[in-house]
């Protein structure tokens, strides 16, 4: 078992590694010179090269790189003397636009984000195994193709459209919520409650589709197996058939897909924040986007992408305690 | 208490359709004596299975059943599904063909044979079902039994799985045990220790025995009267001796042609069926 | 909405009925390499009873129609994408469309884009067109390294398989949609719609190949494939003539199943900033566009979110039809 974790661990620091790189390269060889855009219209070619030095990017690539990684572990110092800037440990890059380190720009955002995506997930999680478990009891029947249309359009709906709809048609048409704007969770529980309400919808819809169908595929095979029929055979009541025998295999491959999905959340909460305009870190990504900061999008990428490698992680692990079959079998 | 353990009269089961009932098993009759053996033989899709699953009141969503199932004098066919189920594990257990699919994988033997103990017996502690699953594992002879209770399904061997499937029947100590294909998907030397096991559960305990099967070398050992199906009907029936020394329809005829002749040695015997038979 | 949900899972809930033990089970183990001629007529006639089916379908080629007439569109209905028309707003109101629903009318179809005045309908029909070239560009390129990928992997196995593999997980690992964001961003603005299509492949094949692989790993194990290697054919032949027929109707759900996938991408893309360039006009692009506008301008957002929406509805459904008439257990 320890042996397999170590495994898991050292497959996950070089796949971090290789993403490490990978966006460096795609960063460094692609973007145009950040030191121009920094210095503005007016610029000196002496000046370009001072900026450039300060960043660190008048280096070869092996070194740059090289400082990024050791920055990320020890923090790094942009500049020399006075005008010298920290950038503390875990340091993701900084910017200039906006004079901040990328970390601390993450962090701040982080509250807003976390908030999304737990409402999200506890949302879609929740409709998705109550719709899949009511579509497989209701196999063939009317609720049961109700819900396959309706998880074919959340499927199928833009989360974009589908936030400007219920904008449209909660907020402005019918007055059911107000328009949206921050407010802190201690100040005015309801108003946080009915801020974060659309966010939490648009960004379950989709997944709550996909859910509502595995949960209703996996409960209808689980059915058909032949441990559910022994089950019967021994006269177990239908009650205990179905938590015992039904529900647990079915549920397991949910659980862990759940976690995968939840780590890969930062990419579907980058549309939703700002449409709604949610000061989080997909908002921040977007906007930094626009204007082309590049040290934060960066930052976010390789965020997101350790977010997905750490979450791929925990359900691997997450799966040999839940699945005896794997458990033993990796132990031998 | 009567002479007959199981008495089937008329069973016909069909999956109604579009195209009108589509029949699986047709007016079947056979009748099975209390501590008997019968051995029900076809190939696959002769409705053998649906017989077996039609006794235990299982068959598939959409079957319809009818006809006269009576155990022990008692009509099974006219049992509400919860009075059914008390019998289900208790008085009629079932072995399956493949024992690794026909156990639940997230759970240890031992739990899955105790649950079925538990639930029919009321006021039974943990402790006291965990004897009984401990005590039906060794007499199924599955060696080190206090800890292999804990051991999960895919830590057992095909043969020791199947072993494990009928020390679960065995805890209840059913007065019937209907065994579907219970050897087909073993190695050919478990087989044998399979069918042996059978045999020696039936003489300790006087449980009736019905063996499924399409390989006519198996019932031969192990049951006393023969029952021959094809595609849902009943062929012959008739004492085991008679079927293989006089059959008299020509379906049977050629079953046994198939099989090499029944003075050879039994073990060869079931060695050369049971390799074209998977 | 197009379709009415109790018609959805009608023939789907019949053909999956079969009963288990049922007789009639055709003959197991004889490895039927190629699906008939009769067969897929069956398949093509079953679809076409399928109403939900058939009005996606429908859809789906008025949109391509439209697409690849967009020129002949645009010079019926009287407007450009690019022509601003600043008599349809109304300059006192913040450039406001003048009259009912966005501008709608006999003038402008669809109505006008709040601002400038730009023809809504001519905007849909040449967005159609980008849409649907990038979609199915993409498609089609994924499809090409998928199967190329997922055949060679599964077929040769060994170290190629074991490199390629590496490759799909470290892919699949990828949080794809920043990482798109994060590679466009970067990326220079020229030629947006072919970088568009590259990025989307790029991240998007090992998906198909992954499947590819598995079944070419199991159909290389058959009787057919034995005998084919038995009588002299080399591993080109045997790929081409005898595998990939086999792989036909999975590559068909799988593609099906992408294209819907690759709109949304391009246009959630382009929703932000990322895809394609303004003034080429695109869905997504559009909608992006809509959101200061649309508590006064509803029609702006909806004309394109409905569009965009129900293309990816039709081809979702119709992928989910296909893979269920094929009866494919894949993705």
């Amino acid at each position: 078992m320890i042996r397999f974790v170590a495994n898991r661990l050292l497959g996950m620091l070089v796949v971090l590694f290789l993403v490490c790189l990978f966006t460096f390269v795609i960063f460094f060889v692609l973007s145009p010179d950040p030191a121009v855009q920094i210095c503005g219209k007016n610029c000196t070619p002496e000046a370009i090269d001072q900026i450039r030095a300060n960043l660190g990017i008048d280096q070869p690539f092996w070194t740059q790189f090289w400082t990024f990684l050791t920055g990320l572990f020890a923090g790094r110092t942009y500049g020399t003397g006075p005008n010298a800037i920290d950038c503390a440990a875990p340091c993701l890059g900084y910017s200039f636009q906006s004079s901040q380190a990328v970390t601390d720009m993450i962090v701040q955002r982080l509250p807003v984000s976390a908030t999304v995506a737990v409402g999200a997930a506890v949302l879609w999680l929740l409709a998705g195994v109550a719709g899949g478990l009511l579509s497989a009891v209701r196999e063939g029947r009317f609720a049961d193709r109700f819900i396959a249309g309706l998880t074919l359009t959340g499927m199928s709906i833009p989360n974009y459209v589908l936030a400007l709809s219920l904008q449209f048609l909660l907020v402005v048409t019918l007055g059911w919520l107000p328009f949206p704007q921050a407010v802190a969770f201690s100040d005015d529980p309801v108003r946080w409650f009915q801020n974060f309400l659309m966010p939490w919808i648009v960004l379950a819809v989709g997944m709550a589709a996909v859910y509502t169908r595995l949960t209703r595929a996996n409960v209808i095979e689980t059915l058909q197996e032949n441990y559910v029929r022994t089950a019967r055979a021994k006269g177990l009541s239908p009650g205990l058939v179905w938590r015992r025998h039904a529900l647990r295999p079915a549920l397991t491959p949910i659980v862990t897909i759940f976690g995968m999905d939840f780590a890969g959340l930062l990419g579907g909460a980058l549309i939703t924040e700002t449409v709604f305009g949610l000061n989080g870190i997909g908002k921040m990504a977007a906007d930094s986007i626009t204007k082309n900061d590049q040290p934060v999008i960066m930052g976010v990428t390789l965020l997101a992408a350790f977010l997905v490698v750490v979450g791929n992680m925990v359900v691997d692990l997450l799966y040999t305690a839940i699945d005896p079959r794997v458990r033993v079998g990796s132990s031998a | 208490m009567t002479d007959t353990l199981l008495q089937v009269r008329g069973l016909t089961v069909g999956f109604p359709n579009a195209n009108g009932p589509n029949t699986v098993v047709n007016s079947l009759d056979f009748d099975l004596a209390r501590g008997g053996a019968l051995g029900i033989v076809g190939e696959s899709g002769s409705g053998k299975s649906m017989t077996s699953l039609a006794i235990m009141g299982l068959l598939p969503k959409g079957a319809e059943r009818t006809g006269s199932i009576a155990f022990d004098g008692t009509e099974l066919t006219a049992l509400p599904e919860r009075a059914m189920r008390s019998y289900r594990g208790d008085r009629i257990a079932m072995i399956f063909q493949d024992p690794l699919s026909s156990l639940n994988p997230y759970y240890t033997v031992g739990t899955q044979i105790m649950e079925a103990y538990r639930s029919h017996r009321t006021g039974v502690t943990r402790r006291q079902a965990r004897a009984v699953a401990i005590e039906a594992m060794e007499r199924v002879h599955i060696g080190d039994a206090a800890r292999r209770v804990d051991h999960y399904p895919h830590q057992f061997s095909g043969g020791m799985r199947q072993r494990v499937m009928i020390a679960m029947t065995l805890s209840m100590e059913p007065e019937l045990i209907i065994a579907d294909e219970p050897t087909t998907a073993l190695d050919v030397t478990v087989q044998a220790q399979i069918l042996d096991l059978l045999a020696e559960i039936r003489a300790d305990t006087g449980a009736g025995l019905v063996l499924i099967t399409h390989d006519l070398a198996v019932v031969s050992e192990v049951t006393d009267h023969i029952v021959v199906m094809r595609d849902g009907d009943l062929v012959e029936q008739g004492p085991a001796e008679r079927i293989f020394t006089d059959p008299q329809a020509p379906y049977t005829r050629m079953l046994l042609d198939a099989v090499p002749r029944i003075d050879d040695e039994i073990g060869l015997l079931r060695t050369m069926h049971t390799e074209e038979g998977r | 909405m197009s379709f009415t949900p109790t018609e959805l899972e009608v023939e789907g809930a019949a053909g999956g009925g079969t009963v288990p033990g049922a007789p009639a089970s055709p003959p197991a183990g004889r490895g039927a390499p190629d699906r008939p001629a009769t067969e897929w007529r069956g398949v093509s006639r079953a679809f076409l009873r399928d109403r939900a089916a058939v009005a996606c379908g429908v859809y789906i080629v008025l949109i391509i129609l439209m697409a690849v007439a967009a020129p002949l569109l645009v010079k019926i209905s009287g407007y450009g994408p690019l022509e601003f028309d600043q008599d349809a707003v109304d300059p006192n109101l913040g450039g406001i469309p003048l009259g009912a629903a966005g501008g709608m009318g006999a003038d402008h179809w669809f109505g006008v884009e709040p601002g400038n005045g730009r023809d809504i309908f001519a905007r849909i029909v040449y967005g159609a067109r980008v849409s649907m070239l990038i979609a199915i560009s993409a498609t089609l390129l994924t499809t090409f390294l998928g199967v190329v990928f997922g055949l060679v992997a599964g077929y040769f196995g060994g170290r190629v398989d074991m490199v390629v593999s590496r490759v799909m997980e470290f892919l699949m690992a990828f949080p794809a949609l920043i990482f798109m964001i994060a590679v466009l961003s970067a990326l220079p603005a020229e030629n947006r719609q072919f970088l568009l299509v590259l990025v989307i492949s790029f991240f998007g094949w090992p998906y198909l190949a992954r499947i590819v692989r598995g079944q070419t790993m199991s159909l290389k194990e058959r009787e057919f494939v034995e005998a084919a290697k038995a009588s002299g054919a080399t591993s080109a032949q045997i790929i081409f003539k005898e595998i990939l027929p086999n792989l036909a109707s999975t590559i068909i759900v799988m593609t099906t199943l992408a294209v819907p996938g690759y709109v949304g991408t391009e246009a959630g893309l382009s929703f932000l900033g990322v895809g394609v360039v303004p003034p080429t006009p695109s869905w997504g692009q559009m909608i992006a566009s809509s959101v200061p506008w649309y508590a006064v301008d509803p029609a702006y957002f909806l004309i394109p979110g409905a569009f965009l929406f129900l293309l990816v509805l039709s081809f979702t459904v119709l992928g989910d039809r296909i893979r269920r008439l094929l009866g494919e257990g894949a993705a």
